[in-house]
């Protein structure tokens, strides 16, 4: 089982993602480049925080018409793990592969810290691991990252227990305390939290890893 | 011809003098090119044509030192096989005229001089000085100058990809119309690795990368060498826009491109741009570089050599390549989306030549612009600048809760994370002890090596006493990093100061860096590089005002990559041990604290006394205590002293306070508030131990109390000094720096 990190040009928690996986989670990774419209042999993608392209026009707007998007969109549509960190769940709504939007943060202001984060459903490959109401430490470092949607989508997320995080504390703004969510299909995640931040004792938690090895532990069940 | 009159040479700040040396090193008149590269060259900034002779008295060898000053940044080992590059840099002028862009291609410019030597920058921290936020006349402008300030090194290190772990930052009314922003980035690399910014092997192609040339920035280094006026504002041009997401393109283009092994040479393109960096790169290889410049790519139809060769456009580099491999280079960042261009080729004579077109613009020997620059010894015969008295005032506190709550509510004192939660401390996922410690530590995770990092500048201290002030930031700054544990090996620093043609400022300079050196000489940290601002003065209705003399020190230290001992006490019914002792202070003494500066409003005095000898044994206890595994929680006393320290250490979440008793006569307000140095607080379930080892480094170590659950209450002699809930102090101290933003102070 590999983990697939994607290389945007102005990512930059690329090499975090890649070495919480290899080193902390210890399954193997490697960088798959914006350029490229094969993912090769992976079996899960991750899309890491960090700039994308500046972030120029809006974050993730660029990032959208890449190659690679391509393929992971058809990865995705078959089904195959995809986990959108910080930048990555910005791009991940603006391919429209997960709903809604993350605008400035209420306050105007990037926000580095870490935060309480609530999980809320243990019904996805991201969750299984964790324990539903389980509190996790994990830090946000975003300047857009209040999740915002219309009334009808907020209510279907929820409708169909797809918020897998909430904010304990909403640092943010984002409606409802929404800091994760998946799509109907549930094989894709986007949240705002690093979880790749929070997967070694010495960075202060390892809440993480729970994301980690929740897709994990759903690709070994499932290439049984 | 040419119309090089008086009134041109004074627009380029070039003396009389200067301009008769400039005709004898050409032996013909210089064209309009060549003044303004001459201009460049020599100014201030370029050349430390004031500080040079003085920047000599440093130390700067170790057995660490793989480079000392003279390259992009300063290279030290740190074992198995890496090293790591650090410098600081200021950009006080350009942050003042645009607060937000003038910080952040601070930043950017800082990380060029990083990763130009090979190294991935891990790491970076900032000086701030503004004026005081709640001034009725310049409080508006100071609130909005941070705001831009902060918001600019946030969206520059944020996109780049670099945590911005820790620093400083200080109110002083000299410095409203002359804020510092003083960066300090820090990179890890292999000895294997390191480049040089050095051009060699005739006939190599010189190959320019990066952002286009604009016409921003022209003559920014002839800016930041003179002294503001109102009218300063006007030279908002001379300011260049940053864009990180080029800079982080670079990055990685730059170090992909060094592995292919093409690269001979390679400099970024800051201060002085083209200019600077093909003379410099010549002059180092001892050869030349001819560039011709219809080659380089530009930004903008109709730019004339002279706005080519000065223009500050920022994220450009310049490299010189193998012969025959460029196209290797030109792959890496054709890959990465950048344009790259051969604009030249290296020249056995040791010249630069620009030619446009074919034809010859600029044809100057290099060490005229290097060597031959010129030198200034300037007059500093006289006591360096003051005007605050010996004599203090007489006072008595009536309640020294309330002084407490108005020197942890103060500018200086507050809680600073209104500012570093806007800061990415965290990316590479390397920060082990983050912003609001007394030292920053980052992993490097190759060789389970740390390294930890502090910023520490004291203008007070320095205007009080040059000297003095200066021994005590480097004292300070080496304490912090023991304090976390490290060994302080090496250091850099930004020197920021007025204009040095005024003796009593030139003579705080030499003071400064007098000080500075004996004490870098003593602690065993050279210095490796660093920068010098001068004309840090501003022009306000007649007055001339110099900003305090404000040298900061960066010192770096190395640990064993293990949890981090931080600040705040961690459970009740701890021994709470004052390693160093309760020290000493007299009124002179006291003139300098923030006590003076926060609740009498007054400078006075000399600042506290240090005894170097017994500085270095505290810090030698307190690394053996920590590597002992012995302190619980450490924190050293400085600004605000004893009672502030105290409370520092019982913000935390879990509330742990501490009651105190001690046993001194000194008077309470000094027994409180002074800052004599070579003090740490530390909390420890073992306080017999850490007594021997203070002991065996001839230390002293009273243990002054009990960590308790809620409360901080402070006695002497049986005496109540004060006494509250933790909380309410945590919570002033949190809340002051959004009040004095808001203006509500």
């Amino acid at each position: 089982m590999r983990f697939g990190v994607v290389v945007f040009p102005g990512s930059n928690c690329d090499h975090d993602a890649w070495y919480s996986v290899t080193h902390n989670l210890g399954r193997p990774a490697e960088f798959l480049w914006h350029d490229s419209e094969r993912l090769g042999d992976v079996d899960a993608v991750i899309l890491p925080g960090g700039f994308s392209y500046g972030d120029y026009l809006r974050c993730g707007a660029i990032a959208k018409f890449s190659p690679i998007m391509k393929a992971v969109r058809k990865f995705a549509a078959d089904g195959g793990l995809v986990a959108g960190i910080c930048n990555g769940f910005q791009i991940l709504t603006e391919c429209g592969l997960l709903p809604g939007a993350l605008i400035r943060n209420r306050g105007l202001k990037f926000i580095c810290a870490p935060v309480g984060l609530r999980l809320e459903s243990t019904n996805s490959p991201f969750t299984c691991s964790g324990k539903k109401g389980q509190i996790l430490t994990i830090p946000i470092a975003h300047g857009e990252g209040c999740y915002t949607a219309e009334e009808r989508i907020l209510d279907e997320l929820e409708a169909e227990d797809r918020v897998l995080f909430r904010y304990t504390n909403n640092p943010n703004g984002s409606a409802r305390d929404i800091a994760g969510i998946c799509n109907p299909g549930r094989n894709v995640l986007g949240m705002m939290p690093h979880p790749e931040r929070a997967t070694d004792p010495l960075m202060g938690s390892t809440d993480g890893l729970v994301v980690l090895q929740s897709m994990a532990a759903s690709l070994t069940v499932h290439s049984r | 011809m040419s119309a090089i009159t008086a009134d041109v040479l004074a627009r380029h700040n070039i003396t009389p003098d200067e301009y008769q040396t400039i005709l004898k090193l050409l032996d013909r008149e210089p064209t309009f090119t060549e003044l303004g590269i001459f201009s460049v060259m020599w100014s201030e900034h370029c050349s430390y044509k004031s500080s040079r002779i003085h920047l000599k008295k440093f130390p700067t060898r170790s057995k660490l030192v793989v480079q000392g000053p003279g390259e992009n940044a300063g290279i030290i080992d740190i074992g198995q096989g890496y090293a790591i590059a650090f410098k600081i840099e200021s950009h006080n002028h350009p942050s003042f005229i645009e607060p937000f862009q003038g910080a952040a291609t601070g930043v950017g410019g800082i990380l060029r001089d990083i990763f130009t030597m090979g190294a991935r920058p891990i790491a970076v921290m900032d000086a701030l000085r503004f004026g005081p936020l709640d001034d009725p006349q310049t409080g508006a402008r100071n609130r909005r100058i941070l705001e831009g300030v902060v918001s600019g090194i946030a969206h520059y290190g944020n996109c780049f990809g670099v945590p911005t772990v820790g620093g400083e930052c200080v109110f002083e009314t000299s410095y409203a119309g002359n804020p510092l922003v003083n960066v300090f980035a820090l990179g890890v690399v292999r000895h294997e690795d390191i480049f040089y910014a050095k051009a060699a092997g005739v006939g190599n192609p010189v190959i320019y990368v990066g952002a286009k040339t604009g016409k921003d920035g022209v003559h920014g280094a002839t800016m930041a060498s003179a002294e503001f006026t109102e009218e300063s504002a006007a030279k908002r041009p001379n300011v260049q826009v940053g864009d990180p997401f080029m800079e982080k393109l670079l990055l990685e283009a730059c170090i992909e491109a060094m592995k292919t092994g093409a690269v001979v040479g390679i400099q970024d393109m800051g201060a002085a741009g083209l200019t600077c960096s093909t003379c410099e790169m010549g002059s180092r290889g001892n050869v030349g570089v001819e560039i011709d410049l219809m080659h380089v790519p530009q930004r903008e139809k109709g730019m004339s050599p002279y706005e080519i060769m000065l223009s500050e456009s920022q994220e450009r580099m310049l490299l010189v390549a193998e012969k025959g491999r460029e196209n290797e280079v030109f792959e890496v960042f054709r890959k990465w989306g950048l344009d790259a261009a051969t604009i030249g080729v290296v020249i056995p004579e040791n010249t630069l030549r620009v030619k446009d077109h074919g034809v010859v613009v600029a044809e100057i020997h290099n060490p005229a612009l290097t060597d031959a620059a010129p030198v200034y010894d300037r007059p500093h015969d006289t006591a360096p600048y003051r005007t605050a008295p010996m004599q203090g005032p007489t006072f008595t506190s009536t309640d020294f809760l309330a002084d407490l709550t108005t020197l942890l509510t103060s500018g200086d004192l507050c809680s600073k994370r209104y500012i570093w939660r806007q800061y990415d401390y965290m990316v590479r996922t390397n920060t082990t002890l983050g912003p609001g410690a007394d030292a920053a530590i980052v992993r490097i995770k190759e060789t389970g090596t740390s390294i930890a990092m502090s910023l520490d500048g004291n203008g007070r201290y320095c205007y009080l006493s040059p000297r003095e002030g200066a021994k005590l930031i480097v004292a300070e700054c080496c304490r912090n990093l023991s304090t976390v544990g490290a060994l302080p090996v090496a250091a850099t620093n930004n020197l920021n100061f007025g204009n040095p043609e005024r003796p009593e400022i030139m003579a705080q300079l030499v003071e400064a860096i007098e000080g500075m050196a004996e004490a870098c000489t003593f602690f065993e940290t050279p210095i490796t590089g660093g920068n010098v601002s001068l004309y840090n003065e501003t022009r306000a209705g007649g007055e001339l005002v110099a900003i305090f003399p404000t040298p900061v020190a960066g010192i770096v230290g190395l640990l064993p990559t293990q949890a981090p001992v931080t600040m705040p006490f961690k459970m009740a019914d701890r021994d709470v041990v004052l390693l160093g002792g309760i020290g000493f202070c007299d009124d002179a003494q006291f003139g300098g604290t923030e006590y003076a500066k926060q609740v009498l409003d007054d400078l006075w005095g000399m600042p506290p006394a240090i005894d170097l000898e017994y500085e270095k044994r505290v810090q030698a206890a307190i690394r053996r205590i920590i590597a002992e595994g012995l302190a619980e929680s450490s924190h050293d006393l400085s600004d605000g002293g004893l009672a502030v320290a105290l409370a520092e250490c019982c913000f935390s979440p879990g509330n742990i306070g501490a009651s105190i008793m001690l046993d001194s006569g000194l008077r309470p307000e000094h027994l409180l508030f002074h800052e004599g140095p070579s003090r740490i607080l530390l909390s420890t379930a073992d306080a017999v131990r850490v007594g021997e080892i203070a002991a065996g480094f001839g230390v002293e170590c009273p243990v002054i109390g009990k960590t308790v659950e809620g409360r901080l209450s402070i006695r002497n002699r049986d005496i109540l000094l004060l006494d509250s809930p933790v909380e309410t102090l945590n919570q002033q101290w949190e809340e002051a720096l959004e009040n004095l933003l808001q203006g509500a102070a």
